[in-house]
């Protein structure tokens, strides 16, 4: 069954001569309990297709549908894991929390709501943090609360922009797992954007190339057809995991060398000449000493 | 222990006493007696060269002053005069005194009489209360009002009237400004639209806005037995001091990180919870920048206005001293004028501990 469906959307953004279109005739589909990687360079449009799911924008042509019937703005039944984790710093871990779940499940007790947090918070093992800021966190601690909202907010589609695109290796590779386990537990519909192609095969069922932009769409589909719990290790000796991943690679790096020069400007660095210590004299500078800026 | 000390200081904004107390615990010794150089002892050495120029620059005006007093002498009066005017100036008598900027230590006498003068007033409002206590206990099973001691306030009165004029002006601006500010803050055209009224009355000087105020009040209240001056007082400080709060309030509320507003709207909180829950919190930080600012401008304004509204406080005790002319009159204005700087810096102070504990950017510790 399609959950989600997005029919020849388009959006630009400025309007005259600054005018750029960053979406065109976006056509996707995804099934429910599908878990959908999107890929593409960074600034080919992945934020703003997001938002266009979740309703923070709206398309300039076409439409995006879910259930069928076209998104009219944000709502809970989208939970976002932001890139910038957007978390309330004046909160803490459980306040923050709890401001999604008091919104969500109004008729909860307040013993219960209590319960649904911890159990979240429990689940992305942050339990020891409970009431700490999240300026007090790292960086992979606050995507946790963040993963953690998201959850709590019981939503039908788990929207990711670049959940970890920020975050060092290491962080990335616990998470990862961290996410794909909370995730195979009740299978929730999931789209997951991403500048990492590795991270699209471990993770997701179907890959789907953003080209670059300005004028973005959707490249061909790549099925990932690994059995799940997926091992980095053994999926990283699997030939097919290579053919694959040569594959994405090959056709990102293909769109990406076609994408014509957009200006022709030419810019002219400053010519800084380096100044010895010890050179510098007050007073008259002699012609050859002056530091040239520009 | 030691931690907390430190960080209380720090809150305190006494961070350079922390060096001393680092190196008292043997830390660093170093690096902790430079610091303690820098941050307490330079400081100390500025202000006693500052005491040694003023020492020097009043010692040059008193003598010029005294040589132009015989000199006048000398050509109106013949030089006998001029004589006796020396010998007087010499003797240090009252009547001939040149008056002139007082020196450092003038002003320590000046300080050391107020302060008598203060006890002395104390113990006369005592007596005064001993005195009327059994009448007024009369008066008041009777229904009425007591009676009280009206005579002249003493310079820490003076002081006491200020601060509540300062409290009650700040009072004022904030519950105008922060409202206002948020309303302003939170709709576009409501902000362009009032933008203008801001720019203008924003520079409108403090002695403007207390004829402003007074017109109004004037007419408004016609009970004489309010307390009339200063009423007009703190709206005018309140008035003068309001735009820093006011300004920052609806440029905090309309900056809001978007990231949390994207937060709001995925939730779909409604207005009074997005208000509360995300705006209020998030703008805190300049809020408390422009009510900082509030309070400085406040007590800046409040010597004019006192002194012009002839409302009791500082400002009307430095105008009286300045009519007064007595011998000691000139230094206790300078007392006036350091007890103004110091308080001032203090309000400033508890503004910003107030400031760092409220908000989540703890840049401060």
């Amino acid at each position: 069954m399609t959950l989600l469906e997005l029919k020849g959307v388009s959006k630009s953004f400025g309007t005259g001569s600054s005018k750029i279109d960053v979406l065109s005739d976006i056509n996707l589909k995804v099934e429910d309990g599908e878990f959908l990687a999107i890929v593409g360079f960074s600034g080919s449009g992945k934020t703003t297709l997001i938002n266009l799911i979740n309703g923070l924008l709206f398309p300039d042509e076409g439409e995006v549908l879910l259930h069928g019937k076209p998104v009219t703005g944000p709502g809970p039944d989208r939970g976002v894991i932001f890139q910038n984790y957007s978390l309330l710093p004046w909160l803490s871990v459980y306040s923050n929390i709890k401001l999604a779940v008091d919104e969500v499940f109004p008729k909860l007790s307040k013993k219960e709501r209590e319960q649904h947090i911890r159990k979240y918070i429990e689940m992305v093992n942050l339990t020891p943090a409970i009431d700490k800021k999240p300026l007090e966190l790292s960086g992979g601690m606050r995507q946790r609360v963040s993963v953690a909202r998201a959850l709590a907010m019981n939503p039908e589609i788990l929207l990711m922009d670049e959940p970890l695109s920020a975050l060092d290796a290491l962080t990335r590779g616990t998470l990862q797992e961290e996410i794909i386990k909370i995730w195979s537990v009740d299978k929730k519909t999931a789209v997951l954007i991403t500048n990492d192609v590795d991270e699209g095969i471990l993770m997701a069922d179907r890959i789907v190339p953003l080209t670059p932009g300005p004028n973005a769409t959707m490249g061909p589909e790549f099925k990932v057809g690994f059995e799940r719990p997926r091992d980095v290790t053994e999926i990283n000796q699997d030939p097919v995991y290579k053919r694959l991943r040569n594959d994405i690679l090959e056709y990102l790096m293909d769109v990406g060398a076609t994408r014509r020069q957009v200006s022709d400007r030419k810019y002219i660095l400053p010519d800084i000449q380096p100044v010895m210590p010890g050179r510098i004299r007050f007073g008259r500078k002699r012609k050859e000493e002056q530091v040239k800026y520009f | 222990m030691k931690s907390k000390t430190i960080k209380t200081l720090r809150l305190l904004g006494l961070g350079f006493i922390e060096p001393l107390i680092r190196l008292i615990g043997g830390e660093e010794q170093q690096k902790n007696l430079r610091l303690f150089f820098k941050q307490a002892l330079l400081p100390l050495i500025s202000i006693l060269l500052f005491i040694l120029i003023w020492h020097g620059g009043a010692r040059a005006l008193y003598n010029s002053e005294a040589s132009a007093r015989i000199e006048k002498a000398r050509v109106e009066q013949g030089e006998a005069a001029a004589k006796e005017m020396e010998s007087c100036i010499a003797s240090g008598d009252i009547s001939c005194q040149p008056n002139t900027l007082p020196s450092p230590v003038q002003v320590y006498h000046a300080y050391i009489a107020l302060w008598k003068d203060h006890l002395e007033i104390s113990r006369k409002k005592e007596e005064f209360r001993d005195k009327v206590a059994e009448t007024n206990e009369q008066r008041a099973e009777q229904g009425l009002s007591e009676i009280t001691y009206t005579g002249r306030p003493s310079f820490l009165d003076q002081i006491g009237t200020s601060l509540k004029t300062v409290a009650a002006g700040f009072l004022l601006a904030m519950f105008i400004a922060v409202p206002i500010g948020i309303i302003i803050g939170l709709s576009d055209s409501l902000r362009t639209s009032f933008n203008w009224l801001i720019q203008i009355f924003k520079p409108v000087s403090p002695v403007v806005w207390l004829l402003l105020v007074f017109m109004v009040v004037k007419t408004m209240i016609t009970d004489p037995s309010m307390d009339k001056s200063f009423i007009i007082s703190f709206i005018s400080v309140g008035l003068c001091a309001m735009w820093a709060t006011l300004v920052n309030t609806s440029m905090g509320v309309s900056n809001v990180d978007k990231d949390y507003i994207n937060v709001a709207k995925v939730l779909k909180l409604n207005i009074g919870q997005n208000i509360f829950k995300i705006i209020l919190p998030a703008s805190l930080p300049l809020i408390f920048t422009g009510l900082r600012i509030t309070v400085s401008v406040a007590w800046m304004v409040l010597i004019a206005i006192e002194l012009l509204a002839q409302s009791p406080g500082l400002g009307s005790f430095v105008w009286e001293e300045f009519q007064n002319g007595a011998n000691d009159s000139n230094a206790k204005i300078i007392v006036a004028m350091f007890v103004i700087g110091i308080i001032g810096f203090l309000l400033d102070r508890i503004m910003l501990s107030v400031q760092s504990f409220m908000t989540f950017n703890k840049t401060t510790a």
